[in-house]
């Protein structure tokens, strides 16, 4: 057999297996995880450990944490993006710095992210276990990713606009708000969809820092449990929570797939944008 | 620059954001040297390595079998995951029909999102008892390694699919044009180009499976022992720290997070070199 | 002038409201509203204008003329100090904009660029509705009541002859216009601040033929009320509009230069340096 023939048929090999072992794990969740869903699972609070019921104050919680987050990031992060695209010289010393410790902070594992979270958030600032420190935490973790995604958006804007509009006399501020930031929105959400499908997805942060209660929270600062970590919750410490725990898997499976079509379809507009109006 | 006056109030302001966005990492360290201190102070660096064993209630802070199984997992993933990533990448770029291809690509990316709980939960369920029922138990070594494997395989394809990409179509089509055959012009122009981004894709891999921690948690059996084979349980440092912190205290709990600062620089480097050499690749 | 006779037969003199056409020079003023003196000009090492004085004129036209790459669109920059805008730019000499010197550190930048307007030579209406573009900049500079932006708004498009062709979507977008209609917009955004002086850098090139000859006969009619200083490739079109010409050029491994400046009927019919005589004959650049 020839080198050539040879590796074609290693390389589609390699696909097929990846792919069927991806489907195997996709429909495993699916099959297992479908029977139990309804609008019941959504509403009723977990019973029995988890073993019965449903998963409505999990989902309260992770919307809860998944909001104090975004709440906290998206100001800063969107911030921080515009200096760096609009304020700072491209190899000024401060934009240096802010990007190199941006690049080092999204290289920081998760777990080690949780340490923090604990040791900061939940010791040092009094706030215990609660929605609040598992929020914060969670912050910190997407807030690179938030910044690079608007610094890309912000730097796609057309430069025309900068100078016709400085050109008017307007100032930095004013073509921010009028021309470029509504430019690059759907860049922006985008950016903000990404940063919500990698929080929901965490897990060894939140288990230091909002803990594992699974009753439905009271206020910011009560402790909550996060739909990730109600999954780890099932299959590690509940004998008998399988079946939960492959609906509960099946329904962040979902959410993923919602938020990252609407992070691609916002990201095919702004392309198909930035392409027609040059 | 002329600036008006709202706009140098407007420029103060986002400075101090950015600002607290650099800190935050510097935060970090500070809280994990913090914490790691009690422990530091008195327990000489030498010792993670020389005790006895790992019982920090009795003062013996071995970590050798964790580290030993973060190495082994980690490697074992990167052996596995390089070429099937690769290939995976070579697949959708040169020889899937461009439906197949968007079709293959798109999954890979459904996989990337996908929470490494649900990976470790899947293990568990179904990898595991396969396992076990090769040699017992089903949570082992091998069962870490190949979830972890099926975690940073998306990462390596994505990374050498976008190096692929890079690749000018120039250089292709002399290749074609001198005859070459498809694994020729792969072997021979594509893969050589776009070599320092795919060893850039692979340190993220290799990154991203020393810092994890769900998956093996949950399917590599949490014992604490040193790996001699395959099947053997393992605890991989991620998975001790995530496992102890919930009732260590003092000495005990200053150890893990001794742990953690070790996982955080491994990975820092890591990564660093990682962009070092993706920006090689912009030079070349 | 046969000027009148150009006009193409599908506009009429009622698409345009800045009042008749003046020929020749109709300032009375002797003092240049604009003094450059000495001007030089640095991309970081790498000079790009060298020693530039020339005066502008109250109500003229003043055309640039001169092959690519020798620096009219750096010195046109100046003049509304967009150099600042420029990374690694430094300007040194003199420049006197009503007596004013328009270089000094402590002048209000936005104010002078009300004063002094720039188009450029890709038309760059704003992501907005036509009415949004023309008032957006009004209402950055102050004014807010709606009745006035309106009156101001109507005023421009008429002067500009887009009125009649817009008035029925203002709120459309901008970008929909043709070329040459989205470059007449973006001369009637400049003038609702009521500059002083129109900077134009090559404001017909990007456009077709026919929207080029409608974007020029504009400029015409904005002699004697606006000043217009006007980089162009096209000779022809700086001897029909020109009331003055600067011939620049750039000299072999250094930078750009002013050769000649004087009336333009001087520089095209009677050139004094040999330089200019050769490009203008079309035997140089």
């Amino acid at each position: 057999m020839t080198k050539n023939a040879l590796a074609t048929g290693l390389i589609w090999l390699s696909a097929i297996l990846v792919s069927g072992v991806f489907v195997w794990l996709l429909s495993d969740i699916l099959i297992h995880g479908l029977p139990r869903l309804s609008w019941m699972f959504f509403a009723e609070a977990p019973k029995n450990a988890g073993r019965s019921g449903g998963i409505g104050p999990i989902i309260v919680s992770t919307v809860l944490i998944l909001l104090v987050a975004m709440v906290t990031a998206a100001p800063i992060g969107l911030a921080t993006a515009v200096l760096l695209s609009e304020f700072a010289r491209y190899d000024s010393v401060f934009g240096r710095l802010v990007r190199r410790s941006l690049d080092v902070l999204a290289g920081v594992p998760s777990i080690v992210f949780g340490l923090f979270g604990n040791a900061f958030f939940c010791i040092y600032l009094g706030l215990g276990f609660s929605i609040l420190s598992g929020g914060l935490t969670l912050a910190c973790m997407v807030l690179p990713i938030l910044i690079r995604t608007a610094e890309e958006g912000l730097q796609a804007t057309p430069n025309d606009y900068r100078l016709a509009a400085a050109a008017l006399g307007m100032s930095r501020s004013a073509a921010l708000v009028h021309l470029l930031l509504p430019s690059a929105a759907p860049a922006l959400v985008a950016g903000l969809m990404l940063g919500i499908g990698r929080a929901i997805a965490e897990t060894a942060a939140l288990i230091f820092t909002s803990g594992y209660v699974d009753r439905m929270p009271d206020s910011l600062f009560d402790s909550g449990r996060a739909l990730s970590v109600h999954i780890y919750d099932l299959s590690m410490n509940v004998a008998g929570g399988d079946a939960s725990a492959y609906s509960s898997a099946l329904v962040l499976i979902l959410l993923l797939l919602i938020i990252n079509s609407i992070a691609m379809g916002l990201a095919k507009h702004w392309m198909h944008r930035s392409v027609v109006t040059v | 620059m002329s600036l008006s006056r709202a706009d140098k109030q407007l420029a103060a302001l986002l400075r101090g954001c950015a600002l607290l966005s650099a800190a935050i990492v510097l935060l970090i360290l500070l809280f994990l040297v913090k914490e790691s201190w009690p422990v530091l102070r008195h327990v000489a660096l030498t010792r993670f390595v020389t005790d006895t064993s790992w019982h920090p209630v009795d003062g013996l802070y071995k970590l050798t079998p964790m580290l030993s199984a973060t190495l082994y997992s980690t490697l074992g993933a990167l052996l596995l995951a390089t070429p099937l990533g690769i290939a995976s990448a070579l697949f959708s770029r040169y020889y899937a029909p461009p439906f197949l291809a968007g079709c293959y690509r798109r999954l890979i990316e459904l996989l990337a999102g996908i929470p490494s709980v649900v990976y470790g939960f899947w293990g568990l369920t179904t990898l595991a008892p396969l396992i076990g029922r090769l040699h017992p138990p089903g949570v082992s070594l091998l069962t870490g390694i190949l979830v972890l494997t099926l975690m940073i395989l998306p990462t390596v394809a994505l990374t050498a699919d976008a190096a692929l990409a890079a690749v000018p179509v120039a250089y292709l089509r002399g290749a074609a044009a001198l005859g070459l055959s498809r694994w020729g012009l792969i072997s021979g122009v594509a893969l050589p180009a776009a070599r320092s981004g795919i060893t850039a894709g692979i340190m993220l891999a290799a990154g991203r499976a020393i810092g994890e921690t769900m998956a093996v948690l949950m399917v590599a059996g949490n014992v604490v022992q040193q790996p001699h084979s395959l099947f053997d349980s393992v605890r991989t440092l991620t998975a001790n720290i995530a496992l102890e912190m919930a009732y260590a205290t003092g000495d005990h709990r200053a150890a893990l997070f001794v742990s953690g600062l070790a996982l955080m620089s491994t990975v820092l480097v890591l990564v660093g070199t990682a962009e070092v050499l993706s920006r090689e690749r912009h030079h070349d | 002038m046969n000027e009148i006779e150009r006009i193409d037969k599908t506009h009429t003199d009622e698409a345009y409201t800045l009042g008749p056409l003046q020929a020749g020079p109709p300032c009375c003023d002797p003092t240049p509203l604009i003094r450059v003196d000495s001007l030089s000009l640095h991309y970081g090492k790498k000079p790009a204008l060298e020693n530039v004085s020339l005066d502008i004129y109250k109500g003229c036209i003043t055309a640039l003329i001169g092959p690519s790459g020798c620096g009219k669109t750096s010195f046109l920059t100046v003049l509304n100090r967009m150099t600042d805008m420029i990374p690694d730019c430094r300007v040194s000499g003199n420049v006197y904009f009503d007596s004013k010197d328009l270089r000094h550190p402590a002048l209000d930048v936005q104010g002078l660029r009300r004063d002094i307007g720039m188009i450029f030579q890709k038309p760059v209406p704003f992501p907005l509705s036509i009415r949004r573009n023309i008032e957006l900049p009004l209402r950055e500079h102050g004014i807010s009541k709606q009745s006035e932006l309106n009156d101001i708004m109507q005023q421009v498009l008429l002067d500009v002859g887009l009125w009649a062709e817009v008035k029925d979507r203002l709120e459309s977008s901008a970008l929909a216009l043709s070329g040459g209609q989205q470059q007449r917009l973006c001369i009637a955004r400049a003038l609702a601040l009521q500059p002083k002086v129109l900077l134009m850098d090559e404001p017909c090139s990007a456009l077709d033929p026919i929207s080029s000859g409608v974007v020029e006969d504009l400029i015409q009619r904005l002699r004697g009320k606006y000043t217009v200083v006007i980089v162009t490739h096209n000779l022809a079109q700086a001897r029909r509009i020109a009331n003055y010409a600067g011939f620049f050029w750039i000299k072999e491994q250094r930078s750009g230069c002013l050769i000649e400046f004087g009336q333009c009927k001087q520089i095209f019919e009677a050139p004094a340096h040999e330089l200019t005589a050769a490009y203008i004959n079309g035997s140089r650049g």
